[in-house]
């Protein structure tokens, strides 16, 4: 009885193969894209035209990576987009935690009025800002900078992230802070005695997110950045496909030096990253 | 006397206290209310103004009252009704298409399985590849004659296709890549499929109903909040679809994936033509805000909000 039943639990053979065969599949598809962009990177300009195609590589050819990242200056591109996410993870983290607090915890005339503008920007389409605040960077000559990007990072870090911390810290027993209170304890010690020691993992959460749509951000260094030298890694392998069209098995090797960091910091916090998507699908 | 007096201290005390309260929340949150107005609200109503306007970089600036919106609806230019035409396309295939489809999965990946959570971890991967790079990924995979897509239909004996290539078939095969990236809706189906209590499947088990019945009474009706919260951010998002068109197709072919964002991209930061640009993002922001208000009022015609 106390046992969760969920739909079609009870499942003959026949039920189980074809369940478990659906999910493989679609599993494989899901791969399918990377183990081939993993395997085109490590091929010769030859082998990867060869028919049938083959999907280990015979040899291994590492040298296609020292020569693509060579043709274009990556590592200067990684530095760049490493600079810009750390300093936006920074921002982010701190500006949306203390404003997340004042949402969740201080009682002030307009808080909700004020909340409930800040979360309604999440559904404002970007285009609509977007040209006024390219005019406004290049009024204060901040355009051709890494500042249009980081700098907003720092004021709130977005609604997205105040709306999901404000959901943590509503978590947290309300005694706590009372207690504190009494004891005479301000806001600001309430704040780091309380709320972000026992909150850590909700600031990996935005961390993770932060560093995701910082790193996979391509607009905004798009309209931000002139000079090649400026530029990030999603912007450099942009140039990279425009220049060397037929040169697949390096564009591949590209590719690879992209994704690889968004997915090492996937697996390394996956377990976060699922339980901040789910919180805002359901409280949202 | 007495009692009267101690009571006006206290409210004095206390209207203090709150006094003390309201600068403390509003410096708190000072960051996001800066951050609200200089990157929100005033680049809106900025944005507002310039669409009535010749802005551009070279020109001085000078009002034309409604001229960029007429230039639009009047098909003068004809890419406004092309985009509108392509997005409206796009999102109206892709976004039910993704929400039934990661659907399906959440159902499955809610069953008694082994390896659930190395399951969802596969199949949200996609979703967290930098578009820049899954989309030179795809170009390479579709590619017409040499991708990985048309050898393995050919080896088939199937009919091979142009993929991107072709102006039939450049939107469904976006529509099918966007299938790829599913992960972040399965996983909000997820979440809210194990919410849903154990005794409501019982009741209608006691009812004689089977797997059929307890999917279409219990399963579909108590999941009508997540479903509806998908489609709503699938289809902003969908509207505002801009970098896989920009690096996979460039627009074409003959403009056939030109999204509204990049006829937008391309007016504004192409030709330099910011009053007009801003004209366009305002017509998105209205068909989104107004498509929106039309869903969230036949919402509470089938979305179920229950105990709340």
């Amino acid at each position: 009885m106390g046992k969760r039943r969920r739909p079609f639990s009870t499942k003959s053979s026949v039920e189980r193969f074809f369940l478990y065969f659906v999910l493989i599949a679609g599993a494989a598809v899901c791969l399918l894209p990377l183990v081939w962009m993993l395997r085109s990177s490590l091929m010769t300009s030859v082998q990867i035209f060869e028919l049938p195609p083959r999907l280990v590589p015979h040899p291994f050819r590492w040298s296609n990576y020292g020569e693509a990242l060579t043709i274009l200056p990556f590592g200067r591109y990684f530095v760049n987009s490493i600079a810009i996410v750390v300093l936006v993870i920074v921002g982010t983290v701190i500006t949306s935690s203390l404003c997340a607090y004042s949402f969740a915890r201080i009682k002030w005339r307009g808080r909700d009025l004020v909340f409930s503008l800040i979360v309604a920007t999440m559904m404002l389409p970007y285009a609509v800002t977007l040209i006024p605040t390219f005019v406004g960077w290049s009024a204060v000559r901040l355009t051709n900078t890494f500042g249009p990007l980081i700098i907003p990072a720092w004021f709130g870090g977005g609604a997205f992230y105040i709306f999901l911390l404000r959901q943590f810290y509503r978590g947290i027993p309300r005694e706590l802070d009372e207690a504190a209170r009494i004891d005479g304890a301000n806001h600001v010690q309430i704040y780091s005695h309380i709320m972000v020691p026992l909150t850590k993992t909700s600031l990996i959460v935005v961390g993770l997110f932060a560093f995701l749509n910082t790193w996979n951000d391509f607009l905004g260094p798009l309209v931000y950045l002139n000079s090649s030298n400026k530029y990030t890694l999603a912007l450099g392998l942009m140039q990279f496909t425009g220049m060397y069209k037929a040169e697949w098995h390096l564009m591949m090797a590209a590719a690879t030096v992209v994704v690889a960091p968004a997915i090492l910091i996937f697996l390394v916090g996956q377990r976060y990253f699922i339980e901040g998507i789910a919180l805002t699908g359901i409280k949202g | 006397m007495k009692a009267q007096g101690t009571d006006q201290n206290m409210r004095k005390a206390k209207s203090s206290i709150q006094r003390s309260e309201n600068w403390a929340g509003i410096l708190f949150a000072l960051p996001t209310i800066l951050g609200f107005t200089i990157f929100a609200l005033g680049p809106m109503v900025a944005s507002l103004i310039m669409s009535f306007s010749n802005y551009s970089v070279s020109s001085s600036f000078k009002l034309l009252g409604l001229a960029n919106y007429r230039k639009m609806f009047s098909g003068q230019d004809p890419y406004f009704y092309k985009s509108l035409g392509v997005t409206l396309y796009y999102v109206a295939f892709s976004v039910p298409a993704s929400v039934v489809f990661s659907f399906v999965i959440a159902l499955l990946m809610n069953q008694k399985i082994r390896f659930k959570a190395l399951f969802r971890t596969i199949y949200y991967l996609p979703s967290i590849v930098p578009v820049v790079a899954m989309s030179a990924v795809w170009v390479w995979i579709l590619n017409p004659d040499l991708g990985l897509a048309n050898t393995i239909l050919k080896s088939l004996g199937l009919p091979t296709s142009a993929w991107l290539f072709a102006e039939g078939s450049v939107i469904p095969t976006m529509v099918g890549i966007d299938l790829w990236t599913i992960g972040s809706t399965m996983v909000i189906f997820l979440a809210a499929l194990q919410d849903i209590p154990a005794h409501m499947y019982e009741a209608v088990e006691i009812d004689g109903g089977g797997a059929f019945a307890r999917l279409i009474h219990i399963t579909i009706p108590l999941m009508t909040p997540a479903i509806f919260f998908n489609l709503i951010i699938g289809f902003i998002n969908g509207f505002q679809a801009f970098t896989k068109a920009y690096v996979m197709t460039g627009g074409g072919p003959h403009n056939a994936s030109l999204f509204f964002i990049l006829y937008l991209y391309r007016e504004g930061f192409v030709f330099s033509r910011l009053g007009s640009a801003c004209a366009i993002a305002w017509v998105l922001f209205l068909i989104i805000g107004l498509l929106s208000a039309v869903f969230f009022k036949t919402s509470k015609k089938w979305v179920y909000y229950g105990g709340e």
